[in-house]
């Protein structure tokens, strides 16, 4: 077994492990935990496929923001897990079968599995040489150059989102007291202040 | 990436970049103040768009290498979707001011979702056809939610939400196997990997999966939950817009899917279609039986008119693709007419949505009972309305390819449907008496819905040339 065979075994059993023990980990904060292991792990596997960008992307964006956001949610939300679970366990009995036929139909769709004759050469066929351009840069001659329409219609998807919470959650409301810096700094003392003399015995009328 | 891609895509982008500019001046200008203003201004560039598309060129144009593609099918889809949505922008008005209901995001999600629906319908690719989905979905999602103080709407717009989800989830995953079989997410690609008519079970399992999310968003059974709890929740512009102009996009999708990808092998779609078909009709006809609100009347009225139009796609022809666009472009028109009317449902200013508040119309509002009387036996496809017409094209498509047993469903479904259509027009002339509707209809609200009642029985004449354009956009599809 060579060292690479090793390092496959290595991060697949890790991925596979960690992934089980984000489903059954009691505590939701150790899942996250687990969840970051089984990214980092995938990573190890994108590197050894030749993918060193979306390895990157992987740590940057799932490790880095998501499995954060996460933590944060898990942490800052008082989310009851134990009733989420039991709640669960009442639709297992249901659930498993429900997996257990896609299970047994996806084995027969894969022994059956064929790909059409000219599929490789189809895919090759968009991809630039990959003996040329590493492939940071040829991702983005993909996404930049062929299918950049595609990528400006999801920006498009992206503003309809914020659009639709914008819309769906922020209330105008009137009668609050806003800070208004420019005013605070034109007020003049002699304005914003009256000095009167406070005869002794009398107060203020 | 030159020009002439640029060009060929010219109308999605002038309406990308007008949704950006309505929504700058929204921000900066007025607020909700604005929405008035925006609606007619959207409505017009709808207009205009679509007389850029029906006069433009004629030839078949592929662009971004065939990312989309610019042929006389997109043009008949995307002229149907911008007249729909134009209609129904502007004959909301009137409601969403009464409503107090104006957030000038309102129009700019419309003219967002109807990019969504023009880039759908000219989808030559996997990847673009999932783009436009989502764009149009997601817009839908918040305009079913717009009304954001009731909980109706917000349950509307969150089942809307999770279901759609579930199902762009079915279709991605069907797009993977796709993929996986055929290298290539291009729908020539996929075209070209089928041969001798015989899909291999990887791929069929993928299309069955890409089916299901379709047919989720076209709402035909079993992918019809969502509907009539959607429809009944939304603010009614939103039914109105939702029942007419998303519903000729992902038809016209699901035909450009099934013909430009796997035009190689019909013989393992169609027998989905027409399962979808029967069970659409069949469903959509009982399922209005029961109900007395009429938003949720006219959703199962259009689960039964989606089942007829997937009729025609059923047959895999290309007299099947002209008889189920000529089916849209008159469902539409018709249920314009229809809901031009419930809009204007009210009673002293209270919003009503009860077919029993329908009780002797013909005695206040004449003209309006006229016109719903023949719009109502259109939809139900009385003879010699132009609704009996479309159902007639599309069944006769189904007999060309010899499915007479769907044929013979889809009369069946048809008798069982009429009743409900009947009975709102037995209430109008011979129910009970009541207290009446208000009769101050809008102007373009009436206008719409004379024009919609006079379009089914002129139509018969000549259908206004709409079967030959649709003739047209069916031999650019099918070759």
């Amino acid at each position: 077994m060579s060292i690479a065979d090793f390092a496959f075994y290595l991060f697949a059993f890790v991925v596979v492990t960690s992934g089980l023990l984000v489903v059954v980990a009691r505590n939701p904060v150790h899942s996250v935990l687990w969840l970051i292991l089984a990214f980092l792990s995938s990573a190890g596997l994108f590197v050894m496929l030749g993918a060193e960008f979306l390895a990157m992307l992987l740590i940057i964006v799932y490790v880095g923001a998501v499995a954060v956001l996460f933590l944060f949610v898990v942490m800052m939300l008082d989310i009851d897990f134990a009733a989420l679970k039991a709640e669960m366990a009442r639709y297992f009995p249901l659930a498993s079968l429900v997996g257990l036929v896609i299970l047994m139909q996806l084995a027969l769709l894969y022994g059956s599995w064929v790909q059409a004759e000219g599929a490789m050469g189809l895919r090759q066929a968009v991809t630039p040489d990959m003996a040329q351009v590493e492939n940071t840069r040829a991702l983005g001659l993909i996404l930049y150059d062929q299918y950049f329409i595609l990528f400006q219609l999801s920006g498009l998807i992206l503003l309809v989102a914020m659009i639709g919470a914008i819309v769906l959650t922020m209330r105008h409301r009137v009668n609050v007291k806003r800070q208004d810096v420019l005013q605070q700094m034109w007020r003049d003392p002699a304005k914003a202040m009256e000095l009167k003399d406070v005869k002794p015995g009398q107060g203020l009328n | 990436m030159t020009s002439v891609d640029l060009t060929i895509a010219l109308p999605e982008i002038l309406l990308a970049i007008y949704a950006m500019a309505a929504l700058l001046f929204g921000v900066w200008f007025g607020k909700d103040r604005s929405t008035g203003l925006l609606i007619w201004v959207t409505a017009a560039v709808f207009i205009l768009l679509a007389a850029l598309i029906a006069l433009g060129t004629v030839e078949t144009r592929p662009a971004f290498g065939g990312l989309m593609v610019d042929d006389a099918f997109a043009r008949f889809a995307r002229v149907a979707i911008l007249l729909s949505g134009a209609a129904v922008l502007l004959m909301g008005q009137d409601y969403m001011q009464r409503q107090n209901l104006m957030p000038f995001e309102y129009p700019v999600l419309i003219a967002l979702a109807t990019v969504g629906m023009m880039v759908m319908v000219s989808a030559g690719d996997l990847i673009t056809l999932y783009m436009g989905l989502e764009l149009q979905s997601l817009a839908l999602y918040v305009l079913a939610a717009i009304r954001r103080d009731s909980l109706r709407s917000t349950e509307a717009g969150l089942k809307y939400f999770m279901l759609g989800a579930l199902a762009s989830g079915l279709l991605l995953y069907g797009a993977s196997l796709v993929y996986g079989y055929a290298g290539t997410t291009r729908f020539d690609g996929i075209a070209s990997t089928i041969q001798d008519g015989q899909l291999s079970v990887g791929v069929l399992m993928g299309l069955a999966f890409l089916l299901a999310g379709l047919a989720f968003k076209v709402s035909a059974v079993p992918f019809h939950m969502w509907t009539p709890d959607v429809y009944e929740g939304a603010p009614t512009p939103v039914t109105a817009f939702f029942s007419t102009a998303p519903k000729v996009a992902a038809m016209a999708l699901l035909a450009r899917l099934l013909h430009d990808g796997f035009g190689g092998a019909p013989g393992d779609w169609t027998q989905i279609l027409a399962f979808l078909a029967v069970a659409s009709m069949f469903v959509g006809a009982i399922g209005a039986i029961s109900q007395r609100n009429i938003k949720r009347l006219m959703a199962y009225s259009s689960i039964s008119h989606m089942g007829f139009a997937l009729v025609g796609l059923a047959a895999g022809t290309a007299a099947g693709v002209q008889a189920t666009l000529l089916y849209l472009a008159i469902y539409v028109t018709m249920n314009i007419g229809v809901f031009a009317f419930i809009l204007s449902m009210r009673r002293e200013g209270r919003v009503v949505t009860q077919i029993d508040d329908l009780h002797m119309l013909s005695k206040t509002q004449p003209t309006a009972a006229l016109a719903l009387l023949i719009l109502m036996f259109s939809l139900a496809g009385v003879p010699p309305l132009v609704g009996f017409w479309a159902k007639f094209s599309v069944l006769t498509a189904a007999v060309g390819s010899g499915l007479v047993w769907l044929a013979v469903a889809g009369v069946i479904a048809s008798v069982i449907g009429a009743f409900y259509y009947l009975r709102i027009v037995y209430y109008m002339y011979f129910g009970e008496e009541g207290q009446p509707l208000d009769t101050d209809i809008s102007t373009i609200q009436r206008g719409l819905l004379i024009a919609s009642a006079a379009a089914m029985l002129l139509g018969v004449i000549n259908l206004f040339g709409v079967d030959g354009a649709a003739a047209v956009a069916a031999q650019a599809l099918v070759r």
